[in-house]
């Protein structure tokens, strides 16, 4: 062994230095007024988003995007969150380009960059995008100077529904803070789980995951302070203000070679599961539900159920992105 | 006619006033006179009589044995849009490398002598010594073992399927076997492929946070355990490519201290950065194996410094600025790391040059068996590198002499710069 001063000190002071300038402290420069994740959002974004969504819960009588261009590229299929983009954008005036999979270049090889460069180039001033692979909106905003509207990326983020998720919450109680969220379900391969993680705990709520190790690693509560995980559904309910479902697929647990029977009889939200909660917790679930999977029937079409309210809010959020993307007046 | 032959000095070469690393490891000031390509005398400063040499002043210098790179990719044949073997060995000499060796996992894949041959022809105007290492089986898939002594003759050094780690317990040991017959090495890429699909990058907060499959340690471990049963079995030279984990570290410990003959080197970025260093997506950062954990890169950092880990190879993977411009999954792995070797090393060092030495030059030499390379001395190759171990300098892309940029330290301020490049008694680079 070598003496001498300590290697380890040298080595932080130089690698402090390598990563003064690593993007993770930096980030790279993008359009201020793009949505790629919760993480890069400020608190004021947040509330002032919030805010603006609330007066957009009706259609708004002035068309404040009128003769402005957003492109939705979709590269993975989508109900809820391509028609509520759109019709967001319609409502305030904008006109809309869908640009999908299987009708578009993409399928000829088109690389991402050239396929948003292009979509630039003919007007778009801002591009909302569905993909499939962790972190396509950042190579976006990297490459072009017109915002980038992450629609959901892999396993990543879907920051949008998060932030309806939020609203509907605050909907119905005053704050956050102190809230007791349960996510329930495949949180691994979630993006609206990683996403409401980090938003929902930075404006005071204590999130719980709650799933099955292979579908819930232990390491996911390293994504924000005041996350906790458990694996025990029924010993998590008391305590949950909030329980919101996602959606698990039965190819997926068939890889992880777990059994449906299994997960349901663990993790499946019925209404005699239901009871356990305090009476007024809420049921939320992005979509799309696999009735009889994750939630019963019953409990998705009870009184209880957020599920359609959190679409309907949806439009009003989603309006108050597009309007911040595209820097028109209400 | 050849970068190389251009820089044949009919006269000879005299280093002066350097700070010479001996033979024995230590610093010594003193002069080097080189002649017809070899190192013709070393002695005390002043002593070496002039005779009309060139001389190169060398004062506050250090003048070490060439460095040598056991792990780059050069990407010719077939991938010359991402480097060549004239742009890679550019690359190299900027870095102080007199001796580069090649990955197999060309287009098509080095199986052969004639390709072994044609990387080293003089028409590739190498800028330093190319010594291929071939694939192990033909097409690297694992199957069929080359004709290791046809590729030896050849020219090729050691053989591996890297990228393609060999999964096969008894093609491996039929190649540690035959690789035996010829005293060369087995270099393994260590990665259970089976446990790392889709992964791209290292299992841990970060991947969670950035919703990427993350491989996990045990991928390069347990393929770690078992080359060195495997090795301890044939008694073969194991050699493992850019150890990566503490979990594989000490596998490599403990099978050293039973004597078997294992060897392994680290990258300079494995040294330096963690997992974390992705940040938003940057594919800069995404190489294979990844970068790990905070308590992996101590443990490579304490490995090299206590000699479990013999030397630094730079895993020199050029690709194409639109090919690293992708969505992160689909970017391919690896970084370049050929120009900015001599900095880290000197970091991880604390400064001291005879251990940058060490595992920049004399350890990669002995780890091959060369005995005429990594060392100063009366008679051998004048591979000489001399750089400044002070010098402040910026890397960055304008200025790389690699075909290729992507870096994790392009606009990185760094510490320490060679100078000169000498290969065979050539200056091949000189700042």
């Amino acid at each position: 062994m070598i003496s001498g001063e300590n290697p380890r000190s040298r080595s932080q002071t130089f690698r402090r230095s390598i990563r003064s300038a690593s993007l993770r402290k930096e980030r790279f420069s993008h359009s201020a007024r793009s949505l790629l994740d919760i993480e890069s959002l400020s608190d004021s974004d947040i509330d002032s988003l919030l805010k603006e969504a609330g007066r957009f819960k009706v259609s708004p009588k002035k068309s404040p995007l009128v003769r402005r261009h957003v492109a939705l590229l979709f590269y993975e299929a989508s109900t809820r969150t391509r028609c509520s983009f759109e019709l967001a954008a319609k409502s305030l005036g904008a006109s809309t380009t869908l640009v999908s999979t299987t009708a578009s270049s993409i399928e000829k090889g088109e690389s991402l960059v050239d396929t948003g460069a292009t979509l630039a180039a003919m007007g778009a001033e801002c591009i909302v995008i569905r993909h499939p692979s962790s972190g396509a909106p950042h190579v976006l905003a990297r490459h072009l100077t017109i915002p980038i509207v992450n629609a959901g990326d892999g396993m990543h983020e879907h920051p949008s529904q998060a932030l309806l998720d939020c609203f509907t919450i605050l909907q119905h109680r005053r704050s956050l803070q102190g809230l007791g969220l349960l996510l329930v379900g495949d949180i691994f391969h979630s993006r609206v789980a990683r996403s409401n993680a980090l938003l929902l705990t930075r404006l005071g709520a204590q999130v719980t995951f709650c799933g099955p190790p292979a579908l819930l690693p232990d390491v996911a509560e390293t994504i924000a302070p005041n996350v906790r995980i458990t694996r025990d559904f029924d010993a998590a309910l008391p305590t949950a203000d909030v329980i919101m479902m996602l959606r698990v697929q039965k190819e997926r647990l068939a890889g992880l070679q777990l059994s449906v029977d299994d997960y349901i009889r663990d993790y499946q939200l019925t209404s005699e599961r239901l009871t356990l909660a305090p009476a007024d917790a809420l049921v939320m679930h992005p979509g799309p539900m696999v009735r009889g999977m994750e939630l019963t029937s019953e409990v998705a079409d009870s009184a209880r159920s957020l599920v359609l309210e959190q679409v309907r809010n949806g439009v009003a959020v989603r309006r108050a992105i597009l309007l911040r993307a595209l820097g028109g007046h209400a | 006619m050849s970068r190389k032959l251009s820089y044949i000095s009919t006269r000879a070469l005299l280093i002066s006033g350097g700070s010479l690393i001996t033979e024995s490891g230590e610093v010594q000031k003193g002069d080097l006179l080189i002649e017809n390509g070899r190192i013709a005398a070393i002695d005390q400063i002043g002593k070496i009589p002039e005779r009309g040499q060139t001389v190169l002043e060398a004062r506050g210098l250090i003048v070490s044995p060439g460095f040598i790179d056991l792990h780059v990719h050069l990407r010719e044949p077939g991938q010359s849009h991402k480097e060549t073997i004239a742009t890679g060995t550019a690359a190299a000499a900027v870095g102080g490398f007199t001796t580069v060796c090649p990955m197999p996992n060309t287009t098509p894949v080095n199986d052969s002598p004639e390709i072994t041959r044609w990387m080293q022809q003089p028409q590739r105007r190498a800028a330093a010594k190319v010594h291929p290492i071939a694939a192990a089986t033909i097409s690297s898939n694992g199957e069929r073992l080359t004709d290791f002594k046809a590729l030896v003759e050849a020219g090729a050094v050691a053989v591996t399927d890297d990228g393609r780690p060999i999964l096969g317990d008894s093609i491996m040991r039929e190649a540690l076997q035959a690789a035996r017959e010829l005293g060369i090495p087995v270099i393994q890429h260590a990665e259970d492929t089976r446990m790392s699909q889709g992964c791209t990058m290292h299992e841990g907060p970060t991947s969670f946070r950035l919703g990427l499959r993350g491989v996990k340690a045990e991928a390069e471990a347990s393929i770690v355990a078992r080359d060195i049963e495997l090795a301890a079995e044939t008694k073969a030279r194991l050699h493992v490519a850019h150890l990566s984990t503490d979990a594989a570290l000490k596998q490599v410990r403990q099978a050293r201290e039973q004597g078997v003959q294992v060897t392994c080197e680290v990258t300079p970025h494995h040294l330096l950065l963690t997992d974390e260093e992705v940040g938003d997506y940057d594919t800069n950062c995404k190489m294979n194996p990844p970068l790990r954990a905070e308590s992996d890169r101590q443990a490579m950092w304490d490995g090299l410094r206590d000699g479990s880990i013999d030397c630094i190879a730079t895993d020199h993977a050029p690709h194409a600025a639109h090919e690293k411009d992708q969505e992160f999954e689909r970017a391919p792995f690896g970084v370049t790391g050929l120009e900015t070797a001599l900095p880290i090393a000197l970091m991880v060092a604390a400064g001291d040059p005879q251990l940058v030495v060490r595992w920049l030059s004399c350890n990669p030499a002995s780890v091959m068996g060369w005995k005429d390379a990594g060392v100063l001395r009366v008679g051998a190759s004048a591979d000489i590198t001399i750089f400044d171990p002070a010098e402040e300098w910026t890397f960055t892309a304008s200025e790389s002499k690699s075909k290729s940029k992507n870096s994790p330290f392009i606009g990185k301020r760094l510490r320490g710069r060679v100078q000169y490049t000498i290969v065979d008694g050539c200056v091949m680079w000189s700042l």
